[in-house]
């Protein structure tokens, strides 16, 4: 059962970083470009740069393959691991079926692991971010996104042990505004980073993050919709017995 | 665990044991967090191989995810 949910949850996970991969190659990419161009026109200009530029992997590579095989490995990554914490949670956050619970779950997932942590420390484009400060950086993103997850968790327990008593429309608007407000006092207590060069053009920067937030938002509303219907046939084959194709399944 | 013995009401799913997912949950989990690692910091803030070659080449994606990239 778990191994044919974490299958299905990689296959998902395949079709989510090649929709990821190309709506990252039309609105990102173009970004990319501007951002090392910016880069390149300070090295010229004898500005301290970053790094040395000697091209080890070509910009061809890195914006086609390169750019598939990281949005891809992280697609099928997140697949398997959404489809653990789905096994984990059906049955268990409340009366929802598969698709209900692959749906909810990526909500949850995309505002957890996505939208908080990027609230704080957002995606940059290349030229922004000091190389020398990148440890403290990466700790302070992953330390964010393991508070966010953390609360999010503890969200679902609070809603699910209310609900007995509250009813779920109580219940869940009370965990929902215990999540914020312990996201907003991390955000609040964790220290700001802000490494944006002052001339870097603020258009590319907002198009960039909008961009980065575009391919999170289809890798997850991949998972919750198409995630859904794997599940449906896992958990549930008596209510859709071998479905003749010809037949719509009213099963949904 | 004891969600085992609350009572449920009849419409709700009948949830996966625990046991059944734990061990998926190490080894796979283990493994997936691995490959998250690869595209999102290796040879970046720490690098299990010297160079720069799997950093340069997940590049553009490490970027676009939203990762700190250097």
């Amino acid at each position: 059962m778990v191994r044919n949910l974490l299958i299905r949850g990689m296959l998902t996970g395949v079709l989510a970083g090649a929709l990821a991969w190309v709506f990252a190659w039309v609105f990102g990419e173009p970004q990319i470009r501007d951002a090392i161009a910016f880069e390149e026109h300070g090295h010229e200009a004898g500005a301290a740069g970053d790094h040395p530029e000697e091209e080890v992997v070509s910009r061809g590579v890195q914006s086609t393959i390169g750019m598939l095989t990281g949005v891809g490995v992280y697609g099928i990554a997140i697949g398997g691991l959404f489809a653990l914490v789905f096994a984990f949670a059906y049955g268990r956050i409340g009366p929802f079926r598969p698709r209900a619970t692959a749906g909810l779950l990526a909500l949850l997932g995309f505002v957890a692991v996505i939208v908080v942590p990027f609230l704080k420390y957002p995606a940059n484009p290349p030229a922004v971010g000091d190389s020398d400060t990148i440890g403290r950086r990466t700790a302070l993103y992953f330390g964010m996104l393991a508070l966010s997850v953390l609360f999010a968790a503890a969200a679902v327990i609070l809603a699910r042990r209310l609900t007995d008593r509250l009813g779920a429309w109580n219940a869940v608007p009370v965990a929902v505004g215990g999540f914020l407000v312990a996201v907003g006092i991390a955000m609040w207590a964790m220290p700001t980073v802000n490494e944006v060069p002052a001339e870097f053009s603020a258009t590319v920067l907002w198009r960039f993050r909008v961009a980065s937030l575009g391919v999170h938002a289809i890798i997850w509303t991949t998972f919750g919709l198409v995630f859904g219907l794997f599940a449906e046939r896992v958990l549930r084959p008596a209510a859709n017995p071998r479905p003749d194709p010809r037949i719509p399944a009213a099963a949904g | 665990m004891a969600q085992a013995a609350v009572p449920r009401p009849a419409a709700t799913p009948i949830a996966i044991p625990v046991r059944a997912i734990v061990p998926w949950a190490a080894f796979a989990g283990a493994f997936l967090l691995f490959l998250i690692y690869f595209v999102a910091s290796e040879q970046g803030a720490v690098a299990l191989f010297s160079g720069t070659g799997v950093h340069e080449f997940v590049h553009d994606g490490r970027h676009l995810l939203g990762f700190p990239c250097h």
